[in-house]
């Protein structure tokens, strides 16, 4: 009966030397354990808790009542004309994602040591598995995301038929921070200390809180390098119907993906000797 | 590699950097500031930790202290179906040899050649999380040791059977007894079906009927045909189950053949347990703050050690000990097993001069006299304790602290007689027969 491998399988080890290229087909082939391991960090996540998934919701509910109040009523920035409470939501919702999945996904060798020094699977899979696992979360929040809509009566526009490009460009900047930042854990354990402040910071380089427009144009295309700013703006164009602000997406998109597969080699050209280094 | 060949390792070395670590930086600040001074210095530091390039062949003379070859040109090859056993003292480089051909670290020099998937156990129940249930830890467990989601599926009752938690399946495992855990994680293991298992040392965990029930599911592991490696302390677990062994000594292959030819060498040689074993240090000889053990050994009446004892000579099993507190009441006990892991006996002291008295604190010598002619040829394990009048006690308990290999000449005058062929048992003792004749 065939348990979904070969049994003749033939591989030789050998010391690895300079850059390798990922192995799709052993991510493939370890796609159970993936998955097991992504469905693990969602069941234990609220374990215990009386609030449960709640939490998805009151977590960035809270940071949007106080930011409307002291970004939106007390400080009154300027928005374009978009009631501030949309404005922070729609910002708010993929900015929790972000900030949590590079969080988790750049202490997940570290805090997978054990299984990391017992058995072998694709390395790979720990610094992907909260990305993935914090889409629950996500989800669950888009739930606010919408009520906010329909209460401003927000009807969608073709706007829309972009969302999967920035739903994948959001999970890849925490895919390629991660990667980056887990491999650097290993050796450096201040990327525990250093992950809570950088996102405090980061926070304020993206339009979450303010309106791009306020950035003066010379220095347009240097801010939109951050990939946060395409998330966001894309978020925002895509949604909320405005129009659809390329000049600050599209370096973004380019820094991104050069972000994730940097990332992806970098951690691959390191993962010989996180076993012997951790 | 040829066909039959399960596993072919060729040369492999594995080389660790000792003492650069410590001077390499531990923070970030304090590796960007020296970055920014000399980063060539620094990337040179970092990249030596698993570039060995610059490390030079050894012939075991030319000694570098910055480096330690946990593993050093070890070759060796593994037809299919062979079950082997892996046996060296602590750091001689058998859990290296495990991690790199599962795959977990990578070989620095060398190659090894595996036909076949490997399912490594290095540890029982890894990756099992409290929160989730038993039914949840099955297959996470499962597929994290190699399985495929649907192979769990349709093993899963046999495991759930094997591990006899059924009533329990849907509780979260941290309210399991760590028996009940560790029956789970063993029952899921017990039902991986790779073409080569690598075993490290994980009887060592549960208790004595736990043990068995594991030595005898390896035992059938290795009937079904599968290649098996297996790393243990135990020598009579690798006799038993291993008709081949390995002995590992500072990263080298010092011998290769059958099983019990390679464990003699390793107690001989004192690579491993021998007949003597003592802790000069008190703080960290066995035991507590009421006594220590301080040395153990098998004696024969003329006060000699010796590894191997004739049969037809006593055996003194002796333990020196000093009661550090005044006013307990103690009782020293051997017990001696043989190679197969059977309990031979167990004995408990019967001088009368301190039996049920409370001990003065000082330095005793306890030894028990084994008659000659009684106990069986071959090798034996003395497991020295100190027990107390509340039978849970013990105030030390040093498994297999020494072992002895007795050995019957066949003069003549032995239990053997005049028979030269197998005589089996766990004793020998010589008897008195009697014969009647009547002619026909």
């Amino acid at each position: 009966m065939s348990n979904g491998y070969d049994s003749n399988a033939f591989s030789i080890i050998r010391p690895p030397k300079g850059w390798e290229l990922l192995d799709f087909k052993e991510l493939l082939a370890y796609r159970d354990l993936f998955y097991f391991l992504v469905w693990r960090d969602i069941k234990v996540l609220y374990a215990q808790t009386v609030l449960g998934f709640a939490w998805a919701i009151l977590n960035p509910l809270v940071q949007i009542v106080i930011f409307s109040i002291i970004f939106g009523k007390v400080a009154r920035l300027d928005t374009g004309g978009i009631p501030y409470v949309l404005f922070s939501t729609v910002a708010i919702i993929p900015w929790t994602y972000m900030s949590e999945s590079m969080s988790a996904s750049s202490q997940s060798l570290v805090t997978g040591q054990n299984l990391l020094g017992k058995i072998y699977f694709p390395r790979l899979i720990f610094p992907l598995t909260p990305v993935l696992a914090k889409l629950v979360d996500f989800c669950i929040s888009l739930l606010l995301l919408i009520g906010v809509m329909i209460y401003y009566k927000i009807t969608p526009t073709l706007n829309l038929v972009y969302l999967p490009l920035f739903v994948l460009l959001m999970m890849a900047v925490p895919a390629g921070v991660g990667l980056w930042m887990s491999s650097l854990a290993i050796r450096f354990r201040d990327v525990k200390f250093a992950m809570p402040f950088v996102l405090r910071m980061l926070i304020y380089t993206a339009p979450i809180l303010y309106s791009a427009d306020k950035i003066p144009d010379q220095y347009r295309v240097l801010y939109s390098i951050n990939p946060i700013v395409g998330v966001i703006e894309g978020y925002r164009s895509c949604l909320l119907g405005t129009e659809m602000q390329w000049e600050y997406i599209l370096p973004g998109v380019v820094a991104g993906t050069l972000l994730l597969i940097s990332g992806a080699l970098y951690f691959r050209r390191m993962e010989r000797v996180f076993v012997d280094v951790i | 590699m040829k066909k039959n060949l399960a596993i072919k390792v060729d040369n492999i070395s594995k080389i660790y950097r000792i003492g650069t670590r410590e001077q390499a930086n531990e923070n970030f600040i304090g590796a960007m500031f020296e970055f920014v001074r000399s980063p060539l210095e620094n990337f040179r530091k970092y990249r030596s930790l698993y570039d060995f390039s610059d490390v030079e062949e050894s012939d075991g003379n030319k000694d570098d202290l910055s480096v330690i070859w946990a593993l050093r040109d070890v070759s060796f090859e593994i037809p299919q179906g062979e079950v082997v056993g892996v046996i060296g003292t602590n750091g001689a480089g058998k859990s290296t040899l495990l991690k790199i051909l599962s795959r977990i670290t990578p070989p620095t020099r060398g190659e090894v050649g595996i036909r076949g998937r490997v399912s490594s156990l290095l540890e029982v129940g890894t990756g099992f999380h409290q929160e989730l249930t038993g039914r949840d830890n099955v297959y996470l467990n499962g597929t994290i040791l190699g399985m495929r989601k649907r192979e769990v599926d349709r093993k899963f009752d046999e495991i759930v059977e094997f591990s006899g938690v059924d009533k329990f399946l849907d509780t979260p495992v941290k309210r399991y007894s760590s028996g009940m855990r560790v029956r789970l994680a063993f029952a899921v293991a017990a039902h991986l079906e790779p073409e080569i298992l690598i075993i490290d040392e994980v009887l060592a965990v549960g208790d004595a009927t736990f043990q068995q029930k594991c030595m005898n599911k390896m035992h059938d592991v290795g009937q079904q045909g599968r290649t098996v490696l297996f790393v243990s302390h135990n020598m009579a677990a690798v006799t038993r189950l291993c008709p081949r062994a390995m002995l590992l000594d500072q990263g080298g292959l010092v011998e290769d053949g059958p099983s019990d030819k390679v464990v003699e060498h390793y107690l001989k040689t004192g690579l491993g347990t021998t007949s003597v074993r003592s802790w000069p240090d008190l703080t960290d000889a066995p035991g507590d703050d009421v006594v220590r053990l301080r040395r153990v050994s098998v004696a024969t009446e003329d006060g000699e050690s010796p590894e191997s004892i004739d049969i037809r000579h006593s055996v003194g099993l002796r333990m020196e000990y000093r009661v550090l507190k005044a006013g307990k009441v103690l009782f020293p006990y051997f017990i001696v097993t043989n190679d197969q892991g059977v309990v031979v006996f167990s004995t408990i002291d019967q001088d009368p001069e301190w039996q049920g008295r409370q001990r003065t604190p000082g330095d005793y010598v306890s030894t028990a006299w084994i008659p000659e002619n009684l106990l069986s040829e071959g090798i034996l394990y003395v497991n020295p304790v100190m027990r107390a009048p509340e039978r849970r006690i013990r105030h030390f308990n040093e498994k297999d602290a020494v072992a002895f290999n007795i050995v019957d000449p066949a003069e003549g005058d032995s239990a053997r007689g005049h028979w030269t062929g197998r005589l089996s048992g766990v004793v020998r003792p010589m008897l008195r027969w009697e014969t009647e004749f009547t002619p026909v």
